[in-house]
């Protein structure tokens, strides 16, 4: 018999099911599944932009308002120049078609390399409860950008930031129908605890996420 | 395997007892204060242990969705016995693929399986990346907390650690070593084919495994080597997207104080066609190693664990001896359940007395997991199957024959409490008694009264 089948027969003897799992329960679980009910939220009375906001800084990433997408090259080389950060950016193919020329940054789109030290990258949505990006792995929105840069700078529109997870993974349903490979949530920069229990920014993923909403 | 010798030696490591009670004000405090900001954290508790309920309830038949459905995304299952299969599966797997170099986020099954071990010994070089499992590769030494793994450590011995082994110039500011950890672990992130990650949960509808980090460094071992190896236990699964909302909300604030860690990151399957990053190749590995049999047994609530580590950042036990007295993977009151229950409980004879029963494990538990009351039963276990010593076992005998002998009772606890009133002297206590040196060698013990409670009982019958 296989690891597989002893190890199931195993759980099945357990709760004594027989060899062949009984029709009703695989039934109640397979309605749970489908219907996949929600668990209570914790309970708070918030907006969602402010509790954003809000949340985001606790997380320790930095947030900056644009008006339309069309500001966006400019408010990353302000960003930029205001950290003494090079304007060359790796950048997902979706922003590719912003005029980042004309903000005199210079961006690839490839995947990002050790050399990269600036990300931009948009976001499928984000999360107002604890001011987190949802990032989705796809052709034009490569999830190294995100990570291994040492700066990630993130496009939200204000119109994608949704109360909790939940809503993110209704979004993901409705938009995409299943999750792609990658499905990241993102809750500032990267940081350890493993030295003395002292929190440092920056461990293996970006040093800084700065935010960029967007309002229009 | 023994706890009490081990626990004596880390009583007498100051650099060891100086990291606990940093650890202890750390931890506790910051959940604590995380908790405080959800009104309704025990619902949200009772949620989450329905939730961890419903999936050991339909561990089968969740197990056979996941796979149906990480197949159909292009991942392959595969199912382990035990550690050592769980190992063999692993190192075919880096055969199959001609791997040379393994980069590893932090996973405790990969620990009890010694997958590093297997890899190694057929020439595969393997590279831990969280920063704690770093340090702990570099020391060879194993992790002493499920998720605060170095916390035995301080930064000098770190210092050293680094200088030596990396040739630099010795560091002593920590972000300073952080960065020379950075710098020295980037370059393996971008040349490994392999990357191992263990799952905090895996997702029955949607074949999906997921990790939660701050580091970063999982997200690197998930995304960027073209094989991707995810290690866990068949209790993990849980049944939705859903569930794990809830369950993270739990997590991230009993283990660290976090809303949220930096980054729960999702992966289902291998990559799409047209991305430009992602695994090309994705393996997910089952192991059971003990968990169907103690889904079958009274214990079986331990197979709840979400292993945030609350349960032992708030044990006196481990608060005071750390996690590397208790011999095994799994240390503090969750490791004095499995450890027996994976290993035979005559593989880890004191275990389940490690314990004081005080239930402050019980209390934070994010999924109500009557630590204790398992703890009594493993003791329970331990007294049937004759595994107590046998001086233990011989004076319980001969309690239990006087007991049943009223008067004979009497007679010798009447002269046992007058002989020990009499040694109390004036100051009514005892410094040292036979036999009893275990207590009387760190603390006195009150004398008796100088009758029993029965000749006191009757006075005051008579009386009345």
């Amino acid at each position: 018999m296989s690891a597989r089948d002893s190890i199931l027969n195993r759980i099945r003897a357990v709760k004594a099911r027989g060899e062949a799992p009984a029709a009703a329960a695989r039934n109640e679980i397979g309605e749970y599944i489908r219907t996949h009910p929600e668990s209570p939220r914790p309970t708070g009375d918030w907006e969602l932009v402010p509790q954003f906001r809000r949340m985001a800084a606790a997380m320790s990433s930095t947030v900056d308002d644009v008006a339309a997408l069309g500001d966006v090259p400019g408010a990353v080389a302000m960003y930029l120049k205001g950290q003494s950060l090079p304007l060359e950016a790796v950048c997902w193919p979706q922003l590719a078609n912003l005029d980042w020329a004309a903000a005199g940054i210079r961006i690839h789109t490839g995947r990002a390399q050790g050399a990269d030290m600036v990300g931009v990258t948009g976001a499928f949505c984000a999360i107002a409860e604890t001011g987190t990006l949802l990032a989705l792995s796809g052709e034009d929105t490569p999830a190294s950008a995100s990570l291994v840069p040492e700066t990630h700078i993130a496009v939200v529109p204000v119109s994608r930031i949704v109360r909790g997870m939940e809503d993110a993974f209704a979004l993901v349903r409705a938009e995409r129908g299943q999750p792609p490979r990658a499905m990241n949530f993102i809750s500032g920069p990267s940081r350890t605890g493993d030295i003395e229990l002292n929190i440092t920014l920056g461990a293996h993923g970006p040093f800084r996420v700065h935010i960029l909403l967007v309002q229009g | 395997m023994y706890f009490k010798p081990r626990a004596s030696e880390k009583l007498a490591n100051p650099t060891l007892q100086r990291a606990l009670a940093n650890f202890k004000e750390r931890f506790v405090g910051a959940r604590t204060e995380a908790v405080a900001q959800v009104p309704n954290f025990e619902e949200l508790r009772e949620a989450a242990k329905a939730i961890r309920n419903r999936a050991l309830a339909n561990l089968d038949l969740l197990l056979e969705e996941f796979e149906r459905n990480a197949t159909a995304r292009g991942a392959r299952v595969h199912w382990a016995e035990d550690a050592e299969a769980a190992a063999r599966i692993i190192c075919e797997i880096a055969r199959t693929h001609g791997v040379k170099k393994v980069v590893k986020s932090k996973s405790m099954v990969s620990e009890e399986c010694n997958v590093n071990d297997a890899l190694e010994a057929q020439g595969v070089q393997v590279v831990e990346t969280d920063l704690g499992e770093y340090i702990l590769q570099l020391a060879k030494e194993p992790p002493s907390h499920i998720i605060a793994p170095v916390v035995h450590k301080s930064r000098d011995e770190i210092s050293d650690l680094f200088a030596e082994k990396h040739g630099t110039p010795r560091k002593t500011e920590i972000a300073a070593l952080c960065r020379e950890a950075r710098d020295v672990l980037r370059p393996h992130f971008l040349s490994a084919d392999m990357g191992i990650s263990g799952a905090n949960f895996i997702v029955a509808e949607t074949g999906t495994t997921l990790i939660v980090t701050n580091e970063g460094n999982g997200r690197m071992v998930t995304t960027l080597p073209r094989v991707h190896v995810a290690i866990t236990g068949i209790e993990k699964v849980v049944p939705t997207l859903e569930d794990v909302a809830l369950l993270l909300r739990v997590l991230t604030r009993s283990a660290t104080g976090q809303p949220i860690s930096n980054y729960v990151s999702f992966t289902t399957g291998v990559k799409g066609a047209g991305d430009l990053d992602g695994a090309e190749h994705f393996h997910i590995v089952l192991v059971d190693g003990g968990r169907s049999k103690l889904l079958g047994s009274d214990l079986w609530e331990a197979l709840r664990c979400i292993r945030c580590g609350a349960c032992m950042n708030h044990c006196p036990v481990y608060q005071t001896v750390g996690g590397h007295a208790y011999g095994w993977v799994y240390p503090g009151p969750i490791g004095s359940i499995v450890t027996p229950a994976y290993v035979g409980i005559e593989n880890a004879l004191d275990l389940p007395n490690a314990s004081t029963l005080c239930n402050q494990c019980g209390v934070v538990c994010p999924v109500k997991i009557p630590l204790p009351d398992l703890q009594r039963k493993l003791r329970e276990q331990q007294v049937d199957r004759g595994l107590r010593p046998w001086t233990e076992r011989a004076a319980l005998r001969l309690w239990a024959w006087v007991a049943q002998r009223p008067g004979l009772y009497a007679l010798g606890t009447g002269i046992a409490v007058r002989m020990l009133s009499a040694m109390g002297g004036k100051e009514r206590l005892l410094h040292s008694l036979p036999g009893a040196s275990g207590w009387t060698g760190g603390r006195d013990l009150p004398a008796p009264a100088g009758r029993t409670f029965r000749e006191l009982y009757r006075k005051r019958a008579v009386r009345q």
